[in-house]
């Protein structure tokens, strides 16, 4: 049975990105405020489950071709290299650093190394959760 | 002493288990890289144990936030043995693994999760903070509970969802624990509550917290009223990770059990320690009741482990050296045995293909040098002189005549006959009488799968005829037990 779908498909095709875009935000305040890599992570998966709601699994994995499975693996590894890269200057693992720059369009920002971290997490966050609703969304 | 020796074992492990995920259907690449990585885990985790020994406890800051603030890593001589242990084990198990697991599962993560349950065990005996020990538990059972599903053949699906529920419970059970010791103490690191508590002089409601720490570590551990879950679940999945299982998994909750009752709660042995010896007499006591009970190897082997916690657990209450130093190298001793013998059973059950011992026979013909190994194998778990098992027992009757434990003494000693009458069992129905193998069935090729528990074997022949390197090591490790302060004073450095 053929469903029309399409006032649910063209308000996702609008909703995605501005869900995508407020995933960002989170990412980027977690510093500051409330947020960070984990609700960032949450939110990017909900933006791509409902893009899965709306279309199907083939067509969705054809528009992002991602693995989730090494989308989580490069995430530990980010994560794990930004504690490793403590070792070189002679500090214990996961010893971070931050500083102030002066961005062309942001003005003086600082830019910390936890962000890479959690940039990781945030990688392992969407790997995971991805991957979890498509095995289950796959398998018959 | 600040050294970054200290987390190395915890790393390579972790960024080899990630790696592999990469190389999901490159099999041949897998092993190549896991083998490597422990070969390498191993020769740190031994360098690390030799700088213990030489410069004292070890420990490394993450972050470089001091402590009782930051998350600590601390060696210990008791630590760092056990890492070596594991690591020896681990590799000895994966080299086992290449023949025997079956392409279906390599092909499924198989070797990461190796990595992970590594990294897990690991983490429990190098942290030095409470909560971490939390979630090193919760790494290591994750990749339990993959390890123990993988294949997915229907006893494991059942066995794995009661292994999970149980953990699931125990672990919440866990957080609670540690919700009431901070709401009381304030603090999660474990050099801090070890001075809060003695400043308190522990009052009844740290007694309590202690006891619920202790029925969640025994629930990990397998003692007494706990133990139901464990005969199920470790016969399930294929002998390798029963292997890995029965060494190390239930070795972490002994683990833990020593750490929080000698570093932490030990203010009130007269009920405390009274409790735990009780309960491990009644662990010792059911575990030789299931052992000569079954007719099935994997279930007399695995009512072996129950027994062996339940002897190293009662070292926790033997406040003396050489108590401690005997539960130690108990605890070394049985954690190679226990997985050289599973690794031997996997091969006993692959050739004949059954698990009951009625239906064996008469394999001493044909397989002579797997025969002999696993007689060695029995008689050094029993504890005969020349090898590993005997010095550790030897140790434990010696510190247990010392604090006038005579029940022990006498439950241990029995138990070692009982230990010895089940495993012989095995060997006399498995190795001597008639051949029962029909003539097609016989001669199962035994290459590459024999060689890892010789390299097991031989360890333990070590440990046994050469305790006189081995004893200033676990010495040391008993020292710093039975010596909060050691502990304490390398963490703040005060």
């Amino acid at each position: 049975m053929k469903k029309n779908d399409l006032i649910l498909q063209t308000t996702t095709k609008v909703v995605t990105f501005i869900i995508i875009i407020f995933a960002i935000h989170l990412f980027f305040a977690g510093h500051y405020t409330p947020g960070g890599g984990f609700v960032g992570g949450l939110t990017t998966s909900a933006a791509l489950v409902l893009l899965l709601l709306a279309f199907d699994i083939k067509t969705v994995s054809k528009v992002i071709p991602f693995d989730y499975k090494k989308v989580a693996a490069s995430g530990l590894l980010l994560a794990i290299v930004t504690g490793l890269g403590s070792f070189i200057f002679k500090v214990p693992f996961l010893t971070h650093t931050y500083s102030y720059f002066n961005l062309p369009l942001l003005g003086k920002t600082s830019l910390a190394t936890v962000v890479l971290f959690d940039l990781g997490v945030y990688l392992v966050v969407v790997g995971v959760t991805m991957t979890i609703i498509q095995t289950i969304g796959e398998s018959e | 002493m600040t050294s970054n020796f200290v987390i190395i074992p915890l790393l390579i492990p972790f960024v080899v288990g990630v790696v592999l995920i990469f190389f999901k259907d490159n099999i041949k690449l897998q092993r190549i890289i896991s083998v490597l990585s422990l070969i390498t885990t191993t020769a740190f985790a031994a360098y690390l144990v030799q700088l213990v020994q030489s410069k004292g406890v070890l420990t490394h800051e993450l972050g470089n936030w001091k402590p009782p603030f930051g998350i600590v890593l601390v060696a210990d001589m008791f630590a760092s043995l056990l890492v070596l242990t594991a690591s020896i084990v681990t590799l000895c198990c994966v080299l086992f693994a290449f023949h025997t697991i079956g392409e279906r599962r390599e092909r499924f993560y198989f070797y990461s999760f190796v990595q992970f349950l590594l990294v897990g065990v690991f983490g429990a005996f190098l942290t030095g903070d409470i909560f971490n020990l939390f979630v090193f538990f919760e790494v290591m059972l994750m990749s339990s509970y993959a390890l123990i599903v993988i294949g997915g053949t229907k006893a494991q699906l059942r066995e794995s969802l009661k292994y999970i529920l149980v953990n699931v419970i125990s672990s919440a059970l866990f957080v609670i624990a540690v919700a009431y010791l901070y709401a009381v103490t304030g603090t999660l690191n474990m050099a801090d509550l070890s001075q809060r508590i003695a400043e308190a002089n522990q009052p009844g409601i740290l007694t309590t917290i202690g006891m619920l720490l202790f029925i969640v570590f025994a629930l990990k551990a397998a003692l007494f009223p706990m133990y139901f879950w464990l005969p199920g679940s470790y016969s399930a999945p294929p002998p390798v990770i029963i292997g890995l299982f029965g060494a190390l998994l239930t070795k972490v909750g002994v683990y833990s059990i020593f750490r929080t009752f000698t570093l932490l709660f030990y203010h009130h042995p007269e009920f405390t320690h009274q409790i735990i010896g009780y309960v491990a007499l009644l662990t010792i006591v059911v575990g030789a009741v299931g052992a000569i009970a079954y007719s099935d190897v994997n279930k007399i082997l695995i009512y072996n482990i129950i027994i062996a916690v339940g002897v190293i657990v009662y070292g926790v209450t033997l406040t003396t050296k050489a108590g401690f130093e005997g539960a130690i190298y108990y605890l070394i001793h049985d954690m190679i045995i226990k997985a050289a013998l599973f690794l031997l059973a996997g091969i006993i059950i692959r050739i004949t293909g059954t698990t009951k011992l009625k239906k064996m026979g008469g394999l001493i013909k044909d397989y002579p040098l797997l025969g002999w190994m696993f007689f060695i194998a029995i008689i050094s778990l029993a504890g005969i002189p020349p090898l590993s098992g005997f010095i550790g027992k030897f140790l434990l009757v010696q510190g247990g005549l010392e604090s006038e434990s005579y029940t022990f003494v006498a439950v241990l000693l029995v138990s070692s006959l009982l230990v010895l009458y089940s495993a012989i069992k095995i060997f006399m129905s498995c190795f001597w009488g008639e051949p029962t193998l029909s003539a097609g069935q016989e001669k199962v090729s035994l290459k590459g799968i024999l060689y890892p528990s010789a390299i097991l074997l031989a360890v333990s022949v070590f440990l046994g005829l050469g305790a006189e390197a081995v004893i200033p090591y676990v010495s040391t490790a008993a020292q710093t037990l039975m010596d909060p302060s050691i502990y304490i004073q390398s963490v703040l450095k005060e």
